[in-house]
């Protein structure tokens, strides 16, 4: 197995992401496209670990596990506050702070 | 390492990204939330999968707890509660479609490009299989300040999360 062909394929995971975040209005689905990446970023942690022989990959993502984890929960809750009170999750509409 | 186990991990690894590009590629074209979340869940299992071909048992675990476990089921609240349309909504994507998809070609070539310059040819080898004990070892002796600092901050989660959806 070559390195780096986990490496490209957490590369396209991670830009498929982007996109997501980009060119989705749904902030639910905006959610669901920030942990495609944040799983990109965990693919590149452990194989980075198994390249260089050591554990220190896996402990890193199992941070970052318990850091989406975390974000996931805060995130939905602010969704959850937004659509409370306008009843809508578009993100097009959340225009308020625009100058 | 043996010819067969050699080949049997390419035809493993090929199976996995094949599945997890078009499921993270429909996850993010599909107009349908809820198909969305369970694309979601396909791309967080091949991810489990690739962890335990590359020997870091304890980690695929944790995902296939945590994410698949958790997080997709949360996610699944989240659309429940946000009352989205759970057949088709032709109304999922704003109009920054092509920009957004040239904004991430690019970024997938300049990714690539610095990828392939760095890492060309280097092969992963032999995978050690790593002991979870030694993964405990790691976090409560070298990472504990990270480790216990994690907790804290899940704890500050928590209570915002609670702070901020309560009805009052």
């Amino acid at each position: 197995m070559y390195l780096n062909q986990f490496l490209l394929l957490a590369a396209i995971i991670f830009c498929l992401g982007v996109y997501g975040v980009l060119a989705r209005k749904n902030a639910v689905l905006v959610l669901m496209s920030i942990e495609l990446m944040l799983n990109a970023v965990n693919i590149n942690l452990i194989a980075f670990g198994a390249f260089r022989n050591n554990v220190i990959g896996q402990v890193f993502s199992l941070f970052v596990i318990a850091i989406a984890a975390a974000e996931v929960g805060v995130g939905l809750a602010i969704v959850l506050l937004i659509f409370r009170n306008r009843a809508d999750i578009d993100l097009d509409e959340l225009a308020q702070m625009k100058g | 390492m043996l010819a067969e186990t050699m080949v049997a991990q390419n035809v493993v690894f090929g199976i996995l990204a094949v599945t997890m590009v078009a499921a993270a590629f429909r996850l993010v074209t599909t107009q349908n939330v809820v198909r969305a979340a369970l694309f979601l869940a396909i791309v967080l299992a091949g991810a489990a999968g690739l962890y335990i071909l590359l020997a870091a048992e304890f980690v695929a675990w944790v995902q296939v707890l945590v994410y698949i476990g958790a997080v997709v089921v949360l996610l699944l609240f989240g659309v429940m509660l946000t009352r989205a349309p759970i057949g088709r909504d032709a109304d999922l994507d704003n109009d920054q479609r092509i920009l957004g998809a040239l904004v991430a070609l690019f970024l997938l070539g300049s990714l690539g490009a610095v990828l392939l310059d760095g890492f060309g040819d280097q092969k992963l080898g032999t995978v050690a299989i790593r002991r979870t004990a030694e993964v405990s070892d790691s976090i409560f002796g070298a990472y504990v300040i990270p480790f216990e600092v994690s907790s804290v901050l899940l704890l500050a989660a928590l209570v915002g999360a609670v702070a901020l959806a309560r009805r009052d």
